[in-house]
């Protein structure tokens, strides 16, 4: 984690905040009841080795040379279970159990952009609806 | 909801198509929406209603004699009409032209434009060929961006995603706000850059003015010059073997890596002495109760 007076909980497991979904490590956490910070490492950057071919055909569509936003989106985690924060419904979308996750947070965050990604584009997305009531016809 | 129509919604008020569709019977509480991802949805690159668009389809509009909500809706009739390359001829300085743009498209502008260009977008790649003014790119969520010239104040002002990029130098509060994605400087940039930014990453090739990063909660700050000097809370950090990757590939992806590498480069992060919301909060609701 980037900074140097990281005054939060500190990231040091991939399943940390699947084992222990409250997550309050230091004195100022457990004080106010609830975690500081994000629960996934904001600032980790992501490992083009392991981009899955789903991706990889998104930046050849988009005509980009990365994963461009996709590269600020990660697994994180939400009352135990894991799950990936949409900016476009402000609030967390589950991963399934059906999902086995990986071992570590580089494929989990590659699971993450492409299963947020496919929700986004499909008729299911909550903006499909806000878009019908609220466009001008 | 799936039984309603567009023609019959075309009909409604605003409020009865709320109501239609089911979305006052939401229940909100709490703080997840309890929304589950299919694992078997279908591979999908683009909104729902994005026009079909072809980068080797190109186009050309003059816009010498159309205003800028002309302008705009011309860029949208020609999308739904499958271009895919537009080049935007003669901006004159036009104020937030471009802007809204939620789809992928090849977008050139062939001179400078004014306020608020090209903001509010998820998609697009934007080259600009010229200047621009204040607030450019601003709330900009996907795509690529890069303007050949100068940019004015507040440059990437509440960017959620993709790269902005400025080869020349910007005004002051670049990235205000910024809460996610890269802004690249080629030159220099003004005071109070990067203020209360949240996530995401500025990387000022050339000079650094006042206040640099000052009440940023997150994200990290590159400069490759001279700092003025830093912000409240803004605080130099060591720059890793990873920052030096990261910062090589997306430098050379624009072509402004400097010849003498990026180890000169100074890294600003957060001190995160100022995570006092949650404290402020109890205070509050007492007040509010």
């Amino acid at each position: 984690m980037a900074g140097t007076q990281f005054r939060g909980s500190e990231i040091k497991d991939v399943d940390q905040f699947l084992k222990d979904a409250e997550g309050l490590e230091t004195d100022r956490e457990k004080e106010i009841g609830q975690h500081i910070g994000y629960r996934y490492d904001v600032n980790l950057v992501p490992d083009y080795d392991r981009i899955t071919p789903f991706l990889t055909k998104y930046m050849e569509i988009m005509g980009w040379d990365d994963l461009n936003w996709l590269e600020d989106i990660h697994m994180g985690y939400e009352e135990g279970m894991p799950a990936v924060f949409d900016r476009n419904i402000n609030g967390w979308v589950r991963i399934p159990d059906s999902i086995k996750l990986p071992d570590n947070q580089q494929d989990r965050d590659m699971i993450a952009r492409e299963l947020l990604l496919k929700f986004q584009m499909s008729d299911r997305h909550p903006l499909v609806s806000l878009r019908k009531a609220y466009k001008k016809f | 909801m799936a039984g309603v129509s567009d023609a019959d919604l075309k009909k409604m008020t605003q409020d009865e198509r709320v109501k239609a569709l089911g979305m006052t019977t939401e229940q909100l509480t709490g703080k997840s929406l309890y929304i589950e991802f299919d694992p078997d949805a279908h591979e999908r690159f683009t909104y729902p209603w994005a026009p079909e668009v072809d980068y080797n389809k190109r186009t050309e509009l003059d816009t010498d004699d159309l205003t800028t909500t002309e302008v705009n809706a011309r860029i949208r009739e020609l999308m739904n009409e499958g271009y895919g390359t537009i080049v935007l001829k003669n901006p004159r300085g036009k104020h937030s032209i471009g802007v809204g743009i939620l789809s992928r498209l090849n977008l050139i502008i062939e001179g400078s434009t004014g306020y608020f260009g090209v903001g509010l977008i998820d998609g697009p790649n934007v080259r600009i060929n010229g200047r621009v003014g204040w607030s450019c790119a601003e709330n900009m969520m996907s795509g690529t961006v890069v303007v050949e010239k100068n940019a004015g104040s507040t440059f990437g002002a509440a960017i959620r995603g993709g790269d902005l990029v400025c080869r020349g130098s910007v005004g002051s509060r670049t990235g205000i706000d910024m809460k996610g994605g890269t802004i690249i400087v080629g030159g220099d940039t003004g005071a109070l850059s990067g203020f209360m930014m949240q996530r995401g990453r500025l990387v000022v090739c050339g000079n650094a003015g006042k206040n640099l990063g000052d009440s940023m909660y997150d994200g990290t700050i590159y400069v490759g010059g001279e700092i003025k000097s830093l912000g409240v809370d803004a605080v130099k950090a060591e720059l890793t073997d990873a920052d030096r990757k990261w910062l090589t590939r997306k430098l050379t992806q624009y072509g402004l890596m400097p010849k003498k590498g990026v180890d000169h480069f100074t890294k600003i992060v957060a001190g995160k002495q100022l995570w006092n919301y949650d404290n402020l909060e109890p205070h509050e609701k007492k007040l509010i109760l």
